[in-house]
């Protein structure tokens, strides 16, 4: 943290000289806004004194194109495009929803497959949010090392149902395909290989000592300040508070698997700083092929689809469900009238949430910190704006 | 604690500030407030030792129809691990609901997002400005009786 | 060189501007060729191919197509900037990194200007591109383009120091400032090279030297100025067209100015590492250019390696760590010359 020498300064002939505040925008276009945000700094020379954001240059109005929708599964490519790195946790979250207004259970091959999707994606995401990451801080090359590893999660996607980025293969009642008959073995050779890359990003960048200056003790979020503040995903536990709803709110088959939470713990600095938010991310990759060997060893035969009818009238009522997103918890709140449209959809996306508590870390730090700071909240316009 | 206990203590508390309260039979069980009294609803669930209420998952505004609109909070206790539904309803022409932003930060954008869409207006609110729409936008879109304006700063909104 | 010009063309002022236009005649292919260099390098540490279309064989004319791009592209002014200062400071820039070949030895046959205090000269223009740096970001109108300029006009000032002082370590040594004698007195085999002398005092000022020269010429880690995730592109964001590439020229000019400079004081600049092995004038040039070259790439390395350091790091860098240890150097020079 850096002090703001504000208060006027006397020259050596006494004059008094007038020091003011700077407002600078940084985006809507700017490399390290990670889309269309813009931030409103008020700096004094390079140090930050208060951040404004502004949002809604990506609103795409995706509450209100879900109500004009004529099916509850129509809405599911709409979710796809809200955050639009992780568009399988997105589907699942929904379809989740759908399911528990419904009250059907999907059959267990589905809940495996979901699982692995989901588990693939958060890989294929943190890869990004790493790469990203490492382009903030200003490596160049550890981000084209991680799009060479996610490049090969999207090939077992696109495998299985076609798409690369936007899936639409959640539904709700099931999947909209069947894993292809070779993606078991291709699966399981991808967890093997995929290992031993994280040690040579460890070395390639978490592990690089300027990394560690520009990273450690910068953004420092305390535990109680992300909880007030609903902070989830790596964000909370980089924080050092070991939650994560696919333990502790469990759903699918999550408590089928043997696994590890990974919380930040300071390691090179102060607990909930940028480094712990970053390596947290790392750690959860590893777990991440924990869960998906275990999956695919244990996945049993079956149907990918329950028997729904093909248009989805579920009795008035409402529910809230939320599930684990590389980012955080998203959730969807969900009301029926008990006609084919939903009534309100409202999608409390991890992103937007993490991003309000960024005026409050920023504040103090210089611009570079910012831009890290903001790389480690890992936020994704689509789902900011919706 | 489960949904009953919950209910009962808040009922044991504040009594008729609780209006009604769906526990079986519904997806997600809810207690309905009235809205004058859910700042100190909010301000008990959090700080009540048996109830801890810490974490504000989901701020979501409604329109409920019939001329009302609301806001529901889906809150959850990161130690004790329970959830509750608070739904609170007024009506259209004067939709005031007091803030909650002083007890859980989240509900600072979460609220300006339900100014934004839905047009409840947070009293005690420290920053009630739009956040998704331009700053000079008119009207509330996920309104039931929303209509779509025709031009917005002299370019044609349908398309 | 500039006696045998003198005589075949029997006017001084021919024959020297034909001299000053020798360096030019270096650095734009280099320049050109440097780019493309720098990109393939990259592609290849980052599992990339990099161009390849362009030209045919390993896309070899795509800097070729860049320049001629950017010689026809639209030269954008802002309307609120400050338009004289504005045009004025590429050419500031350009005219300060250039002015640096004038003292520096290209081979025992050929030296722009053999001057006595050549080394000083070159430390001294070369700060002429602080006053270009400044005059760009000043004269954009645009925030950004300030922050650039302020922050590469702190850093390239604190790191003249450290950078000056390490060399003060070698010309101790040699007792002399001009270039042309520095070389001459390295020459044998690879071990009268400066570096390996007293060890490890000025093997330590070439360390100091090359880190610093890093940060003069605003390549990673220390490429705040034109940062590109916070400042997009730092002084020269509202530059376009050719004044874009002289900027470009200028800083790839740069570089090899410093590389230059290391290759000669400590590398022992045209000299053959083989003693009289392929030594002469001619291969000269070729030792002094692939020497060059070599510390090049070992920027160019840094550069696609090493993450960015902040701003009040950089300086934590200069005057804490850099600049002490030149001190240490430059008592150890001393006292080992002295005992």
């Amino acid at each position: 943290m850096f002090e703001t020498g504000l208060e006027q300064i006397k020259s050596s002939t006494g004059r008094v000289l007038r020091s003011q505040e700077m407002i600078i925008n940084m985006g809507p276009q700017h490399p390290s806004t990670h889309g269309v945000l813009r931030l409103e700094l008020v700096v004094d020379g390079e140090i930050v004194v208060d951040v404004i954001p502004h949002l809604g240059y990506l609103h795409r109005c995706f509450e209100k194109h879900a109500e004009a929708m004529t099916n509850y599964q129509q809405v599911i490519p709409y979710c796809d495009r809200l955050d639009y790195l992780a568009s399988m946790n997105m589907d699942w979250a929904y379809a989740l929803a759908g399911e528990k207004l419904l009250n059907i259970q999907v059959p267990e091959r589905v809940e495996y497959i979901r699982v692995i999707m989901a588990e693939f994606q958060r890989i294929a995401s943190h890869l990004v949010a790493l790469g990203t990451y490492g382009l903030d801080v200003g490596a160049f090359t550890p981000f084209l090392y991680m799009f060479r590893d996610r490049e090969m999660i999207l090939d077992l996607f696109e495998m299985t149902c076609g798409a690369r980025l936007l899936y639409n293969y959640i539904w709700i009642g099931g999947v909209s395909h069947d894993l292809p008959s070779t993606f078991v073995e291709k699966a399981k050779a991808f967890c093997k290989y995929f290992r031993p890359e994280i040690k040579e990003y460890n070395d390639l960048l978490t592990f690089n000592e300027i990394f560690i200056k520009r990273t450690a003790n910068v953004g420092v979020l305390p535990a109680d300040v992300a909880i007030s503040y609903g902070c989830s995903g790596p964000m909370l536990r980089g924080s050092g508070v070991n939650f994560d709803i696919r333990r502790d709110d469990p759903y699918s088959v999550y408590n089928k698997f043997q696994w590890d939470v990974c919380v930040g713990k300071g390691e090179m600095g102060t607990v909930g700083d940028c480094w712990d938010r970053y390596i947290v991310r790392v750690r959860e990759m590893e777990q991440s092929i924990n869960i998906i060997e275990q999956a695919l060893d244990q996945i049993p035969e079956g149907d990918v689809m329950s028997t729904i009818p093909k248009r989805i009238r579920p009795n008035p009522g409402d529910c809230y469900v939320r599930t684990e997103s590389p980012r955080g918890e998203i959730g969807f709140y969900l009301i029926s009238d008990g006609t084919g449209t939903p009534y309100r959809v409202k999608a409390r996306s991890p992103a937007f949430v993490n991003l309000s508590v960024c005026p409050d870390i920023c504040r103090g730090y210089m611009i570079a910190d910012v831009v890290a700071i903001l790389g480690s909240v890992d936020i994704v316009l689509g789902e900011v704006d919706r | 604690m489960t949904p009953q206990e919950i209910t009962e203590r808040l009922k044991a508390t504040f009594g008729d500030a609780i209006t009604d309260a769906k526990l079986e039979g519904v997806v997600d069980p809810f207690i309905k407030i009235k809205a004058e009294a859910i700042r100190e609803i909010a301000l008990f669930l959090r700080d009540d030792i048996e109830l801890q209420f810490d974490f504000l998952m989901c701020l979501s505004g409604v329109d409920f129809g019939k001329g009302l609109i609301g806001v529901v909070y889906n809150l959850y206790s990161m130690s004790k691990k329970h959830k509750i539904t608070l739904k609170v309803e007024v009506s259209k022409e004067k939709p005031e609901i007091p803030s909650v932003e002083s007890i859980w930060k989240t509900a600072n954008w979460h609220e300006r997002e339900a100014y934004d869409l839905i047009g409840v207006v947070f009293t005690g609110h420290p920053d009630l400005r739009r956040i998704l729409l331009p700053y000079d936008w008119e009207g509330h879109p996920l309104r039931k009786d929303y209509k779509v304006p025709e031009y917005y700063q002299g370019m044609k909104v349908p398309y | 060189m500039d006696e045998i010009l003198i005589n075949f063309l029997g006017n001084d002022i021919i024959a020297y501007t034909l001299m000053a236009f020798v360096p030019l005649v270096w650095i734009v292919p280099y320049a050109l060729f440097a780019v493309y260099l720098e990109r393939k390098v990259s592609a290849h540490m980052q599992d990339r191919l990099g161009p390849m279309y362009t030209g045919g064989w390993h896309g070899w004319a795509q800097t070729i197509a860049d320049i001629l791009k950017l010689i026809q592209k639209e030269d954008i002014v802002p309307s609120s900037a400050d338009k004289k200062l504005h045009l004025l400071s590429p050419y500031v820039v350009f005219i300060g990194s250039y002015a640096a070949f004038a003292t520096i030895p290209f081979s025992s046959a050929y030296i722009g200007s053999n001057i006595n205090i050549g080394l000083f000269y070159v430390i001294a223009v070369s700060s002429l591109v602080v006053a270009g740096l400044l005059m760009a970001g000043w004269s954009s109108n645009n925030k950004w383009s300030l922050f650039g300029a302020m922050r590469s006009a702190a850093q390239i000032v604190s790191y003249e120091i450290p950078s000056s002082l390490a060399l003060i370590a070698v010309v101790m040594i040699a007792g002399s400032l001009n270039l042309q004698e520095i070389n001459q007195m390295q020459s044998g085999w690879f071990w009268n090279w400066y570096v390996f002398k007293y060890p490890p005092f000025v093997f330590l000022a070439f360390v100091i030297y090359f880190v610093a020269s890093l940060a003069e010429t605003n390549r990673t880690p220390f490429d705040m100025p034109e940062a590109e995730s916070e400042l997009v592109a730092g002084y020269h964001t509202e530059y376009s067209g050719m004044k874009f590439a002289l900027f470009f020229l200028a800083e790839y000019a740069n570089m090899f100015a410093v590389s230059a400079i290391a290759a000669t004081v400590f590398f022992g600049g045209w000299n053959s590492p083989f003693g009289e092995f392929l030594g002469g004038p001619l291969w000269g040039v070729f030792w002094f250019l692939s020497k060059g070259m070599f510390f090049i790439f070992i920027q160019m390395w840094l550069r696609w390696t090493l993450p960015r350091l902040r701003v009040d790091q950089l300086m934590y860098v200069s005057w804490k760590v850099l600049t002490p240890w030149a001190f240490v150097c430059i008592v150890g020079v001393g006292l080992w010359t002295l005992l």
